[in-house]
C-alpha cells in the first residue's frame, strides 16, 4: 500500500477567505434569523407591513439557533452589520487575488461538456459510493464541488452582499438602480432571505461531505494548503 | 462516546453560545460601535449630501399605512390638545439659534410645504409608502438662525415609552436635507394620531425609529451626550439600537 503522498492543494487566499468566510457567515445567518424574528412575513413589490398580503410567513426561530439566543433586535444588527462588510469586502479581495493567481481560470473554470446530463450523473454515482476525487488529477475539484463553489462565489454571496445593501435607506438614495433591480425593497429583502436559505442549505451539504471525505485531512488542508491524497478505492 | 455528530453539535452550541458571551464584554461593546461608525462613513462618502431616497407614485401607496410604536401619548395633557385639534400646540425651536420661535399648529400650515410620496422602513423589517405634507426642517432652521456651534437638532416628543420621553436626534446633514421635513398630512388627510399628530419628523434616508412623532420642540446642541442617556435617542438609550439608521 502506498503512503499516501501530500500534495499543495489550496492556496493561502483561499484559505484566509475560507474561513473569514466561514465565520462570517454562521454569525450573519445566526442573526440574520432574529431579524426575522422581528418580522417573520416576507412580500414582493415595493413596500409589505402586516395590512398587506406576505408571499410567505416563516417560523418563529428558536433560541439555540439565533444570535443573540434571547431575542434582542439591536444586538442581532449589531453583528450582522458588522459582520456584512466584512463578507463582502473579503469576498471583493478574494476575487481578485483569484485572478491574479489563476485559481479561478484553473480550478473553478466550467466546461460546457461538463454540465451534460451523463456528466452530471457520472459524478453523482461517485459521490454515492463515496469516491470524491480523481485519482488522474487528485487536487482537482469534483464536478458537483466546482459547481457548488461557482454558484456560492459567483451568485449566490454577490446576492446577499447586493439585496442587502439594497435594504439600507441609505444606500437607496446613493444607488437607487439596486432597488430597481430587484424590483422594490420587499422584492430585495425576499430574495435576501431565499439566498440565505439556499447558503444554509449549502453549508449543511458542504458540512456533510466535508465530514464524509475524512474531516481531518480535509479541514488540515484548508489550514495548512497541503492535502494527503486519500487511497484510491478499487 | 464522543461521536463526531455529538462534536458537531456540541460545536454549534458552543459557537452561538460564545456569541452571547462575547457580545458582552466591552472589546464587542467597541468593535460594534467601530462598525457602525465604519458604515456610517462609508454611506456618507458614497452619497451626496442631497442624493434623494425613492420617491413614488400615488398609486403605489400602501393601501393602508400601519401605525408603530406608541398609537397614543397617555395622559391628560395630549388628550386636550387633541380635544382642541392642536389649536393650542405649539412647536418650540431653541437650543443654539439667534432666534427662538415659538410656532402654531395654524403658522406650520401656512408655511410653504413638500409633497413627497416616500417609504417608511421600520428597523423591524416592514415597509409602507406614503404621501407625507409639510415645511422644510432647513426652512425652519433658517427663521431660527442656526448657530455655528450646532452640530445636531434634538426632536422632543409629547409620548413616553417605558418611562421616559421619546426622543430622537439628526446631524446637520440630515438636518438641511430637502427631505427632511415636518408632517403635518399624511395621505391627503391630517395627521392621525397613531401616525403621529400633529407633527411628525420625516428622516427619509434612515430607518422608522427616528422618525419622531408628537414632536412639540426642536433643540439645536452641540453635543447629544447631556440629553437622556446620552445616545441621541429613546430607543438608542434604552435597546443599543444605532444612532445612524442609514442602514
Amino acid at each position: 500500500m502506498d503512503k499516501p503522498v501530500p500534495i499543495y492543494r489550496h492556496r493561502l487566499a483561499t484559505r484566509l477567505w475560507h474561513w473569514i468566510t466561514a465565520l462570517s457567515v454562521v454569525v450573519l445567518l445566526g442573526s440574520g434569523l432574529t431579524i426575522s424574528n422581528a418580522h417573520p412575513h416576507l412580500y414582493w413589490g415595493q413596500y409589505g407591513a402586516n395590512f398587506d398580503t406576505p408571499w410567505l410567513s416563516l417560523p418563529h426561530f428558536p433560541p439555540w439557533m439565533t444570535i443573540p439566543s434571547r431575542y434582542n433586535l439591536a444586538l442581532a444588527r449589531d453583528w450582522h452589520l458588522l459582520f456584512a462588510p466584512v463578507l463582502a469586502f473579503s469576498l471583493l479581495s478574494y476575487m481578485i487575488a483569484s485572478v491574479l493567481n489563476r485559481h479561478f481560470q484553473r480550478d473553478l473554470r466550467v466546461r460546457t461538456h461538463e454540465l451534460r446530463l451523463d456528466a452530471l450523473a457520472r459524478d453523482f454515482r461517485e459521490h454515492l459510493a463515496l469516491r470524491f476525487h480523481d485519482p488522474d488529477h487528485p487536487a482537482a475539484y469534483n464536478l458537483f464541488q466546482k459547481l457548488a463553489y461557482v454558484v456560492v462565489i459567483f451568485v449566490l454571496l454577490p446576492l446577499m452582499i447586493l439585496t442587502g445593501i439594497a435594504l439600507s435607506p441609505g444606500m437607496n438614495a446613493a444607488w437607487p438602480w439596486l432597488l430597481d433591480v430587484f424590483g422594490g425593497r420587499a422584492s430585495a429583502r425576499s430574495i435576501h432571505f431565499v439566498t440565505a436559505a439556499l447558503l444554509g442549505l449549502f453549508l449543511v451539504g458542504h458540512l456533510a461531505l466535508v465530514i464524509l471525505a475524512g474531516p481531518i485531512n480535509e479541514i488540515r488542508s484548508m489550514l495548512t494548503g497541503w492535502w494527503r491524497v486519500p487511497e484510491s478505492k478499487a | 462516546m464522543i461521536t463526531r455528530r455529538s462534536l458537531i453539535v456540541g460545536g454549534a452550541g458552543v459557537l452561538l453560545a460564545g456569541c452571547d458571551t462575547i457580545a458582552a464584554t466591552p472589546v464587542a461593546g467597541e468593535l460594534f460601535d467601530a462598525g457602525e461608525a465604519f458604515q456610517r462613513r462609508l454611506q456618507r462618502l458614497l452619497t451626496s449630501r442631497t442624493a434623494l431616497a425613492p420617491e413614488y407614485l400615488p398609486e403605489q401607496r400602501s393601501p393602508i399605512f400601519r401605525a408603530n410604536g406608541t398609537r397614543k401619548p397617555v395622559g391628560t395633557d395630549y388628550q386636550s390638545h387633541l380635544d382642541s385639534r392642536f389649536a393650542d400646540w405649539r412647536l418650540r425651536i431653541d437650543g443654539l439659534v439667534a432666534h427662538p420661535l415659538t410656532l402654531s399648529m395654524a403658522q406650520l400650515r401656512a408655511m410653504p410645504a413638500r409633497t413627497q410620496i416616500t417609504r417608511h422602513d421600520c428597523v423591524e423589517g416592514w415597509s409602507a409608502i406614503g404621501k407625507w405634507m409639510g415645511p422644510r426642517l432647513s426652512l425652519l432652521l433658517d427663521a431660527a438662525q442656526l448657530s455655528d456651534r450646532a452640530r445636531y437638532l434634538v426632536f422632543h416628543c409629547a409620548d413616553v415609552l417605558y418611562g421616559r420621553p421619546y426622543y430622537e436626534s439628526i446631524d446637520l446633514v440630515d438636518a438641511r436635507h430637502p427631505q427632511t421635513i415636518l408632517a403635518w398630512a399624511l395621505n391627503d388627510q391630517v395627521l392621525q394620531v397613531a401616525n403621529g399628530a400633529p407633527l411628525r419628523l420625516r428622516v427619509e434616508r434612515q430607518l422608522g425609529y427616528k422618525h419622531a412623532k408628537y414632536v412639540h420642540r426642536i433643540e439645536a446642541v452641540e453635543s447629544l451626550a447631556p440629553i437622556g442617556a446620552g445616545k441621541g435617542g429613546l430607543w438608542e438609550d434604552i435597546a443599543g439600537y444605532q444612532w445612524y439608521a442609514g442602514i
